[in-house]
């Protein structure tokens, strides 16, 4: 844990609150989908374009797959956004909801040719906010803040002191 | 300064592994930096619950909607279903394939293709009919193989089992209709020989399942209506779409009276493809498709039609010939007519202009791309118009407009008030409803009221991308047609789309034909019964 001793104080409030508002966006996420009654990936993954559409294709074609596709997303943004906001798991947290973005940037990028029926509610030409998010989370994961305003301090200090007895 | 206090120090460690001291305060409150985020997020996702509800249950209220339908497909009870009925299938085209599927067949090419696309199940899951198709009639030999392959196919959906009953091929629907061992027969030839054969089954005793349109002539839908009327079998005329869940609550939305006074409907067709125009003649890689004087019986299919020498132009694409169908209005306004009619329950117009051209597919057909036509019910206040475009698929829908709400319904229904309504002002202006998007869209694949649904689920509901789904399933409306049709048939009831709705629909399109012929302002002369 020797990451942590360059960070300037400023540096710190800021990967916090960067933290703090990705966590609280991919717990909203997660949860308006738990709110909205039979709500699917299906529509999402049938406007699937460039390279995933075949897999998206194969999902939405398979009812056992799509709902585990469901699940799998409802609560792993659940479980991301918790992460992010406690700061408990934070690197595996930033790193899956990175993954887990970046995978839905791939399903639907502004690309250049790409039309797409769903409207967006801004311009983008190759990066959307997705992908910006995505970025940032692997930002949150590269830059560990969760040992110093998280759960995880609580983690690093537990298994420092198994170390310290095992020694 | 920073290291000292952000560091899990060593020395900290060390104390505890000493035990003698705790987490420093400070350390923990730090720890605990995302109770307070995590407090506040749920604070205001209660509070977005709550204004959701409250909005929702605001609006359905409002309106009256608390205790509608939630789309169901009713049960057949197990009892009444212990009679077998055998079923002849007139005609075995594509059309003949989509009722063969309803009836729970398929032909094993089909099986093998669903298969593949994963759609099988859903039709596996239909419900097994306790039907049985035990003959095939057909002027060509190679459609009437294909139905004779469908028929002894042993995929059957709903678990149904083979009936052991072997499927005949008859050469005439008059051999057919003699045949005692026939109890109801599905028609879908072309639409000049509806009624004719429809009128033969009615006489024979056989129930019937009809395609659109009824009748190609004023003289042919009387007799079929009186033919119908003065026997007893159930009659039921091909509209599947009013079968189609949103439909339910359409009809709630009517009875409640939420659109207010309705005085215009419009309905639309909008195709932009040779498909779309009924030229049909060519196969995928636009080689001819079979068909000889050899293998297809032409006097026969001619079904009293003037006498022309054979022709696959015809034999493929007859909706382009007046001779045997009345164009648009016949192939797709019956379709319109039939949920406008359903729903408002209008019957026949007191007058009828149409007036049209030919401005884009110009070979050598009757029927004119471009259509529109009014329909005028001075007795319910209210014009019906039908507008049609083989040259353009700009999306128009169906909309019911009325002085409160107007009503688009397609594959899902979307209501939005008003911006000058009555019923409505106070809500308007007070911002509990907004007249610029729908207030309330009914969305097939969640099957339930969603007053506030999300931009995006709204805009998947107008584009009609959505599925429709019962339970989870996609569920054939079609099936769902023949089911009622076969329950009836049972049960002795009146089926929806019944003779005398035909015969409504049958009167109207044929006075909008008589008038685009004609050119000129049709009137329905009900004491006499002709149009005039």
């Amino acid at each position: 844990m020797k990451e942590n001793n360059t960070y300037t104080q400023m540096q710190k409030f800021f990967l916090v609150a960067l933290r703090m508002l990705i966590g609280w966006h991919c717990l909203y996420e997660g949860f308006s989908k738990l709110l909205i009654p039979n709500w699917t990936s299906f529509s999402f993954l049938k406007e699937s374009q460039w390279i995933l559409s075949g897999f998206s294709n194969w999902v939405i074609t398979h009812p056992a797959v799509l709902s585990t596709v469901d699940f799998l997303n409802t609560w792993g943004l659940i479980a991301i956004g918790l992460g992010l906001i406690l700061g408990l798991f934070t690197k595996v947290a930033a790193l899956s909801g990175s993954l887990l973005l970046f995978v839905y940037y791939l399903n639907s990028p502004p690309l250049v040719g790409l039309e797409y029926t769903l409207p967006t509610e801004g311009s983008y030409l190759v990066i959307n906010k997705t992908l910006i998010e995505s970025v940032a989370l692997v930002v949150l994961a590269v830059f560990p803040s969760g040992y110093i305003w998280g759960l995880d301090a609580l983690v690093c200090r537990f298994r420092n002191r198994n170390n310290m007895m095992e020694e | 300064m920073e290291k000292e206090k952000d560091q899990p120090k060593k020395s900290e460690v060390k104390n505890e592994v000493e035990g003698k001291t705790s987490i420093r305060r400070r350390t923990l409150l730090k720890a605990l930096v995302g109770v307070p985020v995590l407090g506040a997020f749920t604070f205001e996702l209660l509070k977005k619950y709550a204004y959701d509800q409250d909005k929702k249950n605001r609006i359905i209220q409002e309106l009256g909607l608390e205790n509608i339908q939630a789309p169901v497909i009713l049960k057949s009870s197990s009892g009444a279903k212990s009679d077998l009925i055998r079923i002849g299938l007139i005609g075995f085209g594509n059309r003949a394939v989509s009722h063969a599927n309803g009836l729970g067949y398929m032909h094993p090419d089909d099986v093998a293709k669903r298969k593949a696309n994963n759609t099988l199940d859903d039709w596996m899951a239909q419900e097994d009919l306790n039907v049985a198709i035990t003959g095939i009639c057909d002027v060509f030999d190679l459609h009437a193989e294909n139905g004779l392959t469908t028929a002894r196919s042993e995929t059957r959906a709903g678990g149904a089992k083979s009936a052991n009953i072997p499927v005949k091929r008859y050469r005439t629907y008059q051999e057919m209709l003699d045949d005692k061992d026939i109890d109801a027969v599905m028609i879908a030839t072309p639409d000049h020989s509806h009624a004719p054969i429809a009128t033969a089954a009615a006489k024979a005793g056989k129930h019937i399942y009809c395609e659109k349109a009824p009748a190609h002539s004023e003289e042919q839908l009387y007799e079929l209506y009186d033919t119908v009327k003065n026997s007893k079998v159930v009659y039921q005329l091909g509209h599947q779409v009013p079968q189609s869940v949103v439909f339910q609550q359409a009809k709630d939305i009517i009875k409640k009276d939420i659109l207010g006074k309705i005085t215009l409907v419009e309905t639309t067709t909008n195709r932009n493809t040779a498909d779309g125009a009924w030229i049909r003649n060519l196969d995928k890689n636009g080689n001819p498709k079979p068909g000889d004087e050899k293998s297809i019986d032409w006097k026969q299919w001619l079904c009293g039609a003037p006498d022309v020498p054979f022709s696959l132009d015809r034999y493929y694409n007859w909706t382009k010939y007046f001779d045997y169908d009345i164009g648009l209005i016949g192939q797709l306004f019956t379709h319109e007519f039939d949920a406008v009619n359903q729903l408002l329950r209008i019957g026949i117009p007191k007058y009828v202009v149409s007036s049209g051209g030919l401005y884009f597919w110009k070979d050598n057909r009757d029927m004119p791309d471009t259509l529109h036509c009014v329909f005028e019910y001075p007795n319910h206040d209210l014009t019906l118009l039908y507008t049609a475009s083989l040259a353009s698929s700009r999306s128009r829908g169906r909309v019911f407009m009325g002085h409160d709400a107007s009503m688009e319904l397609g594959g899902a229904i979307n209501i939005t008030a008003d911006a000058d309504s009555t019923r409505y002002k106070k809500q308007i202006e007070a911002g509990l409803i907004d007249p610029s998007g729908p207030m309330v869209s009914f969305n097939p694949n969640s099957g339930k009221i969603d007053a506030v649904t999300t931009a995006t689920e709204k805009y998947y509901a107008s584009r009609g991308l959505t599925t429709t789904t019962i339970n989870g399933r996609a569920v054939d409306v079609t099936h769902l047609h023949i089911k009622e049709w076969i329950d009836c048939i049972r049960s002795g009831k009146t089926p929806s789309a019944n003779i005398e709705m035909a015969f409504q629909e049958g009167v109207a399109c044929l006075m909008a034909h008589k008038s685009y012929l004609e050119k000129r302002r049709t009137e329905w002369d009900p004491v006499n019964r002709r149009i005039v």
